[in-house]
């Protein structure tokens, strides 16, 4: 059940086919076969898997992969190329009415997360586009929903739109842009409800509200963990509406998406947001790359390096470096690394996005207690100043004080110092093998 | 014919309305399994290997996980082989039948709930963000409340903006109290007051809202942890079910979250919502099989009554309804097959 990444299965395969000197075209029709099982098992629709596969194997019985040495990567590459392709090729950002106030509308299942994002939203628009948002609460049906609406209005201190649950949605709609305009707003976010594709009237409804409002986006808000469906509730929404964007939401669950290939294959209208959290400002734009290498399995490697770039304060990591090159790091300068990495989020959220990671056994259901790094935080805060420079001279009667002021056993404390102490031997290594190749990630003592 | 004839006169004899939702909420869309298994095995003279790949593409588009459908394939071959059936039309029945077989496995079928003859029954809800746990309680509580028993519910999700009230409007429609505190409290709380409320008020059910959350949320899969922790702490024995919500528009991830949600909670139960869209949520099978969580309940649609009890037959021929439809429609008109 746990599908391990399709690097991995690629590679179990070149396996059965090394020594061979060279790939055959059915060798690649083997490879292919377990492209096919990674994109199933990560719910990209059939349909879209087949003709992906079709085109992909085309490429992949080419020149390019044949001659080259490593066959598997090169599949690999096509793969990851032709499906980043697929997914977009750049980001597409959200659109800008000539002439003000540009009209959104949000629509979708029920559940899929369409108030929710339309908050995250008018907080990304008003936050780095210093827009002026007016939310509007057309979801007369769901009992609450114009309350949860107004709830995230006031943790936003954002204006929400409201003519209660009697009036029509189209009239709420058309209204609000009045009011909109009156209020010199230059975005107004309607909020709709949720529905089936297949409920004719409800789909009627959104019609309706579409030619008054003439928007200037129509955003199908999209569950991340959507299966094999995806296909007819994204082409069902098309062709009644004509959508101009996705928002693909709860991407921070452990699911690996595929549903974002299908819909994009299907409507070919582009992923612009993509929901992270249950927090305000957890709305990011759509990155096709790193959507891809999630699909396949493969990390996320971008994320967590833009991840990295962003909580590391520049300065203290130069001089980090400074130290690590002169194999002088000390246990306070450790602990300032733990509270930048701890900076990055949660830490199997960051594991995850390793390539590998899932590969690892056990890895996929281990919970990365971030309770672990207070403990190595706890011992090394109740280390002397002294201590902390010089872990040479803990004896054993230091080893003891430092377990009783952390309130952890002993023998944690001495790993912890002799984790220390690889570390450092290994910072000696590499810079004996000096500027040559990339420096290696050390083990942290946690992991 | 014969198994489909047969299931089909059982389940009439049985609850017709039911039946008819099942069938309603799983053939809005013509592009149903059925109709392309229907399209297979028209499509194929004999059945080799070429017909078992497309019957594994097609069970697959319902979301049946690949493994299960690989298991399922492969039972089919050999019992085709087995009876010597060259008859596409004959495989059809079997199908059925060893779907049925798998999603059941050796154990007894369990759906209902585990309702306490005396004495207050606690139901916690669980499940990730959107499937629909607060709409499911509004619909059960409706549901107790036809049966003449006392009902209770608790407003355990203080996290989601405007939960609470939606649970309020849903206390209000259905007719019954509403147990809450002020958003952000510690949900754990709220179910203590709740439990002290329905013993106070000589509650029949309890029915505990959470707030959505996904498995892969160690702190609020806690925070769960501790929720259930309360509820077992006041009355030995409670939670008497645990039922996890899932939306039948979710993939594979639907097994990810049935694993972890079960660790955690101990899950006794599935419901099965929105199942009245186009998805068909083909993995409870594949659930079912590898952790024995059966399927309670499926919600096919939005009205206080659309929460029907779980029949594994009755899923599966809603799966294949139009199966029999177009069978039947062919023997009457004399049909060409």
């Amino acid at each position: 059940m746990a599908f391990e990444g399709l690097s991995e299965r690629l590679q179990q395969t070149m396996q059965k086919i090394r020594g061979k000197g060279k790939v055959s075209e059915s060798d690649v029709k083997e490879m292919m076969r377990e492209v096919r099982l990674a994109l199933l098992y990560a719910d990209v629709n059939l349909k879209v898997v087949k003709s992906f596969i079709k085109k992909v194997s085309e490429r992949a019985v080419g020149q390019e992969v044949m001659k080259s040495l490593t066959p598997g990567q090169q599949v690999i590459k096509v793969v990851k190329d032709e499906l980043t392709e697929l997914m977009g090729g750049e980001q597409s950002k959200i659109a800008t009415a000539s002439k003000p106030p540009t009209v959104v509308m949000m629509v979708g299942l029920q559940g899929a997360g369409k108030t929710t994002t339309t908050g995250k939203l008018a907080n990304l628009l008003r936050k780095k586009y210093n827009r002026k948002p007016l939310l509007v609460a057309a979801d007369i049906y769901r009992p609450a929903a114009i309350n949860q609406l107004q709830t995230l209005g006031k943790q936003l201190s954002l204006p929400v739109f409201s003519l209660g649950d009697q009036v029509s949605p189209v009239e709420i709609a058309t209204k609000a842009i009045e009011h909109a305009k009156e209020q010199h707003h230059d975005y107004v976010l309607i909020d709709t409800a949720g529905r089936l594709h297949i409920d004719e009237n409800l789909m009627d409804e959104l019609k309706q509200i579409k030619e008054k409002v003439k928007p200037d986006e129509i955003l199908l808000v999209v569950d991340a963990m959507t299966g094999q469906d995806a296909v007819n509730v994204a082409t069902s929404f098309n062709d009644q509406l004509g959508i101009t964007g996705v928002v693909l939401t709860k991407l921070d669950g452990d699911t690996r998406g595929g549903a974002a290939l299908s819909i994009r294959a299907v409507t070919e209208k582009p992923i612009k947001f993509v929901g992270l959290g249950e927090k305000m400002d957890a709305l990011e734009p759509f990155h096709p790359e790193r959507m891809a290498s999630r699909i396949l399995g493969m990390g996320d490697v971008l994320s967590l390096i833009e991840k990295a770039q962003a909580a590391v304060d520049e300065e203290k990591a130069k001089e980090l470096e400074q130290k690590m090159r002169s194999a002088s790091i000390t246990l306070d300068d450790f602990l300032d690394q733990l509270d930048q990495v701890r900076n990055m989020g949660p830490l199997d959220e960051l594991l995850k996005m390793l390539p590998g990671a899932n590969k690892m056994k056990g890895l996929n259901n281990l919970k990365i207690d971030d309770k672990q790094i207070s403990h190595v935080e706890a011992i090394i805060r109740s280390m002397t100043k002294e201590e902390k420079e010089k872990p040479e001279i803990i004896n054993a009667s230091r080893r003891r004080r430092i377990a009783k002021g952390s309130g952890r056993p002993v023998q944690e404390v001495n790993r912890l110092l002799k984790q220390f102490e690889e570390m450092k031997k290994m910072m000696k290594q590499m810079n004996n093998m000096t500027k040559k190749g990339k420096r290696k990630g050390f083990k942290l003592p946690f992991m | 014919m014969g198994f489909f004839n047969k299931l089909k006169e059982k389940l009439t004899k049985q609850t017709n309305t039911i039946t008819e939702k099942f069938k309603d909420g799983l053939t809005k869309t013509r592009e149903n399994i059925s109709s392309k298994v229907n399209d297979l095995v028209a499509r194929y003279r004999k059945v080799d290997e070429d017909f078992f790949e497309e019957l594994e593409e097609i069970l697959i588009q319902a979301d049946v996980g690949f493994d299960t459908v690989l298991e399922l394939v492969d039972e089919l071959k050999m019992e085709v082989k087995r009876r010597n059936i060259q008859d596409p039309l004959a495989v059809r029945d079997i199908i059925v039948e060893k779907l049925v077989e798998i999603y059941r496995g050796d154990e007894e079928e369990i759906n209902t709930l585990n309702i306490q003859q005396d004495g207050l029954t606690v139901i916690l809800f669980v499940g990730v963000n959107g499937v629909g746990k607060t709409t499911t309680i509004g619909k059960l509580a409706y549901k107790f409340k036809q049966e003449g028993k006392k009902v209770i519910l608790a407003a355990g999700d203080t996290f989601r903006a405007g939960a609470i009230e939606q649970l309020e409007v849903w206390g209000e429609r259905v007719g019954v109290d509403v147990i809450k505190q002020s958003e952000g409290s510690d949900p754990a709380a709220v179910m203590y007051d709740a439990i002290q409320a329905a013993r106070a008020r000589h509650a029949d059910i309890l029915l505990c809202d959470t707030a959505g959350r996904l498995q892969n949320k160690v702190n609020l899969m806690r925070e769960l942890e501790k929720v259930k922790r309360v509820i077992e702490r006041e009355i030995p024995g409670a939670p008497h079910e645990v039922l996890l919500v899932l939306d039948a528009t979710t993939g594979q991830n639907a097994m990810v979250q049935a694993k972890q949600f079960k660790e955690v909670t101990d899950v006794s139960g599935i419901v099965l919502t929105k199942l009245d869209g186009t998805a068909k949520g083909g993995i409870v099978i594949a659930i079912r099989k590898e952790l024995h969580i059966p399927v309670k309940f499926v919600g096919l649609g939005e009205k206080m009554d659309d929460l029907q009890e779980f029949n594994p037959e009755q899923y599966v021929y809603g799966l294949f309804a139009g199966l029999v439809e177009e069978e039947n429609a062919r023997t009457d008109d004399g049909g060409d097959l």
